[in-house]
C-alpha cells in the first residue's frame, strides 16, 4: 500500500515511499527530515503545519502526500535564509517577533502570500488573512508590527 | 544587526548534533569542550567552575540552572555576567537546560529567573573576576587595585602596554574554587565567592536592549525544538487516553493493529501505548487499536453547576493569611455592605504543540531530551520511575511548543523514559491534540467572594475577600516524583495534591481587612483531566479578577473616581507611582462612572483600571475597550500598562514579555474555558478550547517601564498576567454598566448582562 511519491520541497527533488493517505506533514517530518513545518493540532486548526504548496499556504497536517505531488512545496527556510533573507524574516528579526517560535510556519508563511499578492496591506487586511492562526505566547502585537514593517521594506 | 549571543543559539545546535552522536555511555563531553588540566570538580553549587568557564580565547561560559522560555532571559543573564566580568556581551555564552552542565536552580519557575537565578550567576562572576585579576596582579606585577579590564583584557592604569587576557590567565583551565552554597536547591539556591558584585552604576551592559540571537534562528527555521529531536533506532509511540475520566483499560486487543507496521502495543499497568518504527504507523495504530475501557464513572458535576459544587463542597484547608482589625464588626456596624461573587473556570495551557520527549534507557544509565521547563527535575522523575539513581539520568532541555508553567512537557518526560524502558529501544513519544487540551493539568476553578463595608461618607471600614476552589497543586508544580504525572499515576503512584491558594497581592489600607481562602477536594483521585497544576502565574488571574473587579465595584458604590479611590487606600510610595504612571500615560481624567457618554449607536466605549503586585513587581493597567451592543463582542482596543520591576536588566525584553503577558491574559478572559460533561473533558483542541485570534488582538499596548536601579530586579514572566483581567471587566462596566462576574467574558454572557442591566 505504499507508493513512490515525488516531492520538491525548497527547491530540491526527493522521493518518498508512503502511504499515500499520509499527511504531507509525515512526509516532510519524519521520512525526509525536513522539521520546519510543526505538528500542532493535525486538524488544520493552527497553522504549526503549513508549508506553500505552488505559493498557496497550505496545512501540511491534513493535506494527503499524494495531492502534492511534483507541486512546489515551501517551507520556513525555503522562504529565505540568512544571506537571502525574505523581508518578513527581517522584520521579524528587527521585531524581535517569537517567543517559543513554534507557530512561525504558519504566520510566516501565510504573511508571506498575503504580502506577494497584497504588498501594502491595511491592518484590517493583515488580520484576516491571518485570521485561523494560533500563537500562545501572545506575541500578536509584534506580528503585526513586523508584517506591516516587511510591508514598507522593498521585497 | 542582531547580536549572535553565541549562547544558547550555538550550544544548543552543538546540543543538537551532540544528541545524534553521543550514544555511547556516559559520553558527555567537558563543558569546556576540551579536557582541562586538573579535572573536572563536581557539578556542585558550591564549585565556582559549576557557574562560570573562561575558554582558551577569553569567552565566557555562564551555566545557568533556570530556564528561558522564548522571553529571553538568557540573554539578561548574558548582559549581568558580561557586566560582572567586564567583557563584552557578544563573549558570553549562557549554557542552560541541560543536567549534565548545570545545577538545579528551579529551571522556569515563578518568574524568578532574575529574581532568584541571577544572584548566584552574579556573585559567580564577580568571584570569577576577583581570581583572574589576583593572577593578572601577580603576572603583571601590579597591584589588584591599579588594574583595569577591558573586555577580558587586564592592564595596568596608566601603562596599558602591561596587559594580560582573561584567556591567558585561565583559559581552559577550571578555577578549582569553592564558594559558599546555602544547601539549597531549586528556586532557593545562592551560592557566593569573596567578591561582592558591582554596583548597578557600574553596569554598562545591564540596561540595554540587547535582542535575542536565536530569534534569526527560529525564523530562518534553524532552531532545533525537541519535536525535531531523532535518536538512531528510536521507536515512534503514541499514548491512549481513556476516553472518560477515570476509568483504565480492561482488555486490549492487539490483533486490532497487527496490519501495520511494526506497530505494537506497551502495556504497564493502567498505561497503555503503542510503539512503530514509523511516525504515521504508530498515529494510525493508536486511532485502530481496540481497547475496551472500564465502565464510565460520573466523577465531573455537570458544568453548568460547577459552582454550586464549589459552594456545597467540603473545605480540604483553611487560611486566612490577612486578617487585621475586626472585619465582621465592621461589617456589622457599616453604613453600607457591597457583596459580590466572581468566577474563573478551568484553564489549559493548550500550548502551541502537544508534548513531546524521546528517551533512551540502558541498564545502567538514560538520556532524555525534554521541553519540560525543569530539566532537572524531570531527570529526578525519569530515575525514580525507571529505578536508576538521578546522577545515571541525563535531562536534556530542547525547546518545546511553550510552556507556561507545569503543562504535558512533564507528563511526556516520564512516558518516553518508561515506554524506552519496556521496548529496550530510544523511544519518542508526542501527544495528539486531544491529550495536549484535554489531558494538561488545569489551571483551577473557583469562586471569589468579597464583602465590604462603607460608612455613610463612603469610606471603606471593612474588606473581606474569600476565595473557595480547587487547589493550584493536584500535580506538584514540577514532575519530580511519578506521583504527579499520569503515567506514575497509572502506574502504582498514586496523586497526592498538596492544598494551596492564594489571596490577593496589593497594598490596600484598610482598617478592618481580611483575606482568605477555602480548598475544596479534586473531582477524582486518580489520573484526571481535570487535575490541577501550575499555569502562567498560578492563581493569579484568577484571584485579582475577583480582587480588583471588587475594588472597582466598591469605588463605583462609593462614587469615587476608580484611580483616586486606589490611591486613596494605596499609601505604599512605590506601588502608587504605578498606579498614576499607569493613569498619566492613558491620559484618565476623573469623570462619571460608569461612562456617561459611551457612544451613540451600537458601539459602546469604556475604560477600566486594576493594579495588583507579584513578588514584588508592581502592575497598573488601563484597558480601553468596545462592546458592541448587538453582537455582544468585547474588543480590548488599547491597553496602557505600568510596570515596576526594580532594576531593569533589557528593556525592549521587558516590553516584549509584557506584551505577551498581557495578550494571553486577554485570550484567558475573553475566550478560555475548559469544558465538561459528568465523564469526560469536552476541551479537546482549538475549537473546544478557543483562544485568541489576531483579529482580537489589541491595536495599542502603551507600556510605561518605571525603571528601579537602586532596587533588585524582581519578575516579569507573570506579574501582568494578573492585572489584565479586571481591567477590561472593569472597562465593560464604564461602557455599558454591565458588571459581569464571571470569566470568559463571552458575547452570549455579555449580551445577556446587558438584557439584566
Amino acid at each position: 500500500m505504499t507508493e513512490r511519491i515525488t516531492l520538491v520541497v525548497d527547491g530540491k527533488s526527493t522521493d518518498v515511499s508512503a502511504d499515500p493517505a499520509m499527511p504531507l506533514l509525515y512526509a516532510l517530518r519524519s521520512e525526509l527530515g525536513l522539521d520546519n513545518p510543526k505538528f500542532g493540532c493535525g486538524l488544520a486548526q493552527c497553522g504549526a503545519c503549513t508549508v506553500q504548496v505552488d505559493g498557496r499556504p497550505t496545512r501540511s497536517c491534513v493535506t494527503p502526500v499524494s495531492g502534492v505531488k511534483g507541486k512546489k512545496i515551501t517551507t520556513l527556510n525555503g522562504l529565505g535564509t540568512s544571506n537571502r533573507p525574505h523581508p518578513l524574516q527581517t522584520a521579524y528579526i528587527a521585531e524581535q517577533v517569537p517567543q517559543c517560535g513554534y507557530c512561525l510556519s504558519g504566520w510566516m508563511l501565510t504573511a508571506a502570500a498575503l504580502l506577494r499578492d497584497t504588498p501594502k496591506p491595511s491592518d484590517k487586511q493583515i488580520r484576516q488573512a491571518l485570521a485561523g492562526v494560533k500563537c500562545r505566547c501572545g506575541t500578536h502585537m509584534a506580528i503585526l508590527r513586523a508584517v506591516k514593517r516587511a510591508a514598507g521594506s522593498k521585497a | 544587526m542582531h547580536h549572535a549571543p553565541v549562547s544558547r543559539r550555538d550550544f544548543l545546535m552543538a546540543g543538537g548534533a551532540l544528541v545524534i552522536s553521543v550514544m555511547v555511555p556516559g559520553a558527555v563531553r567537558t563543558a569546556l569542550g576540551q579536557t582541562p588540566v586538573g579535572g573536572k570538580p563536581p557539578l556542585t553549587p558550591d564549585e565556582l567552575d559549576s557557574w562560570i568557564a573562561v575558554l582558551p580565547d577569553g569567552s565566557v561560559r555562564a551555566f545557568f540552572g533556570k530556564m528561558d522560555m522564548g522571553q529571553g532571559v538568557d540573554v539578561a543573564i548574558g548582559q549581568i555576567v558580561a557586566d560582572e566580568l567586564d567583557v563584552a556581551f557578544e563573549r558570553v555564552d549562557v549554557v542552560m537546560g541541560d543536567t549534565a552542565f548545570t545545577c538545579n536552580q528551579g529551571g522556569a519557575s515563578g518568574s524568578t529567573a532574575i529574581q532568584n537565578g541571577a544572584i548566584t550567576l552574579r556573585y559567580a562572576a564577580a568571584e570569577a573576576r576577583r581570581v583572574l585579576l589576583d593572577r593578572a596582579s601577580q603576572k603583571l606585577g601590579a597591584p589588584v587595585e591599579k588594574l583595569i579590564v577591558q573586555d577580558g583584557v587586564v592592564s595596568v592604569v596608566g601603562t596599558p602596554d602591561r596587559n594580560v587576557r582573561y584567556g591567558d590567565l585561565i583559559g581552559g583551565q577550571y578555577f578549582q574554587l569553592k564558594l559558599e552554597w546555602n544547601k539549597r536547591y531549586g528556586n532557593p539556591l545562592v551560592a557566593k565567592g569573596q567578591a561582592l558584585p558591582k554596583k548597578p552604576s557600574e553596569y554598562k551592559v545591564v540596561g540595554h536592549s540587547i535582542p535575542q540571537g536565536v530569534v534569526a534562528d527560529k525564523v530562518y527555521g534553524k532552531l532545533r525544538y525537541v519535536t525535531d529531536i531523532k535518536v538512531e533506532g528510536m521507536l515512534h509511540a503514541r499514548v491512549l487516553r481513556s476516553p472518560t475520566a477515570g476509568c483504565g483499560p480492561v482488555t486490549v486487543d492487539e490483533s486490532s493493529i497487527s496490519s501495520i507496521p511494526g506497530a505494537r502495543v506497551i502495556r504497564e499497568k493502567e498505561f497503555v501505548a503503542v510503539v512503530a518504527e514509523h511516525e504515521w504507523d504508530a498515529v494510525r495504530a493508536a486511532r485502530a487499536l481496540k481497547v475496551t475501557w472500564a465502565p464510565p464513572c460520573t466523577p465531573f458535576p455537570a458544568m453548568e453547576s460547577l459552582y454550586d459544587h464549589i459552594r456545597q463542597a467540603s473545605v480540604t484547608g483553611r487560611e486566612a493569611p490577612v486578617n487585621q482589625g475586626d472585619v465582621e464588626a465592621a461589617l456589622k456596624s457599616a453604613h453600607r455592605v457591597i457583596d459580590a461573587e466572581y468566577q474563573w473556570p478551568f484553564q489549559s495551557h493548550a500550548s502551541m504543540g502537544p508534548a513531546c520527549a524521546v528517551a533512551d534507557v540502558r541498564v545502567d544509565h538514560a538520556t532524555v531530551w525534554t521541553g519540560t521547563q525543569k530539566p532537572h527535575f524531570a531527570r529526578d522523575g525519569v530515575a525514580k520511575l525507571i529505578g536508576l539513581s538521578p546522577e545515571k539520568v541525563r535531562a536534556t532541555w530542547v525547546p518545546g511548543p511553550g510552556s507556561y508553567g507545569r503543562n504535558d512537557a512533564g507528563d511526556a518526560a516520564l512516558d518516553a523514559a518508561l515506554l524506552s524502558k519496556l521496548t529496550g529501544k530510544p523511544v519518542r513519544v508526542q501527544y495528539m491534540r486531544d491529550e495536549a487540551t484535554g489531558w494538561d493539568p488545569k489551571g483551577p476553578a473557583g469562586i471569589y467572594r468579597g464583602r465590604a463595608g462603607l460608612d455613610a461618607q463612603g469610606n471603606v471600614v471593612a474588606y473581606d475577600f474569600f476565595a473557595k476552589g480547587f487547589t493550584r497543586q493536584d500535580v506538584a508544580t514540577n514532575e519530580s516524583d511519578p506521583k504527579d504525572t499520569l503515567v506514575g499515576q497509572l502506574t502504582g503512584y498514586p496523586p497526592k495534591p498538596t492544598v494551596i491558594f492564594q489571596v490577593p497581592a496589593e497594598a490596600y489600607e484598610f482598617a478592618n481587612k481580611r483575606c482568605g481562602w477555602e480548598c475544596v477536594p479534586p473531582l477524582l483521585e486518580r489520573a484526571s483531566p481535570l487535575r490541577t497544576g501550575h499555569l502562567r502565574d498560578p492563581l493569579g488571574p484568577e484571584t485579582h479578577f475577583g480582587s480588583e473587579s471588587f475594588i472597582d465595584e466598591i469605588a463605583h458604590a462609593a462614587g469615587a473616581d476608580p484611580v483616586a479611590f486606589r490611591l486613596k487606600y494605596v499609601k505604599n510610595p512605590r506601588h502608587a507611582a504605578v498606579i498614576q504612571a499607569a493613569a498619566d500615560k492613558a491620559g484618565w481624567s476623573r469623570r462619571p462612572y460608569p461612562n456617561p457618554r459611551r457612544g451613540k449607536g451600537n458601539v459602546m466605549l469604556g475604560r477600566g483600571f486594576s493594579y495588583t503586585e507579584r513578588n514584588g513587581t508592581i502592575v497598573a493597567v488601563v484597558a480601553d475597550v468596545e462592546v458592541d451592543r448587538r453582537s455582544g463582542r468585547v474588543w480590548a482596543k488599547r491597553f496602557t500598562v505600568a510596570h515596576d520591576c526594580g532594576l531593569i536588566i533589557n528593556p525592549r525584553g521587558l516590553e516584549l514579555t509584557i506584551e505577551g503577558n498581557v495578550v494571553m491574559a486577554l485570550s484567558r478572559t475573553l475566550f478560555e474555558e475548559v469544558k465538561f460533561d459528568r465523564e469526560r473533558v469536552l476541551s479537546v483542541d482549538w475549537t473546544s478550547y478557543p483562544i485568541l485570534e489576531i483579529q482580537d488582538a489589541p491595536e495599542q499596548i502603551d507600556i510605561v517601564l518605571i525603571n528601579r536601579p537602586d532596587l533588585p530586579a524582581s519578575g516579569a514572566g507573570e506579574p501582568s498576567t494578573r492585572t489584565v483581567p479586571a481591567a477590561i471587566a472593569n472597562a465593560i462596566f464604564d461602557a455599558t454598566g454591565a458588571r459581569i462576574r464571571r470569566v470568559p467574558i463571552t458575547p452570549e454572557r455579555v449580551r445577556a448582562a446587558l438584557a439584566r442591566a
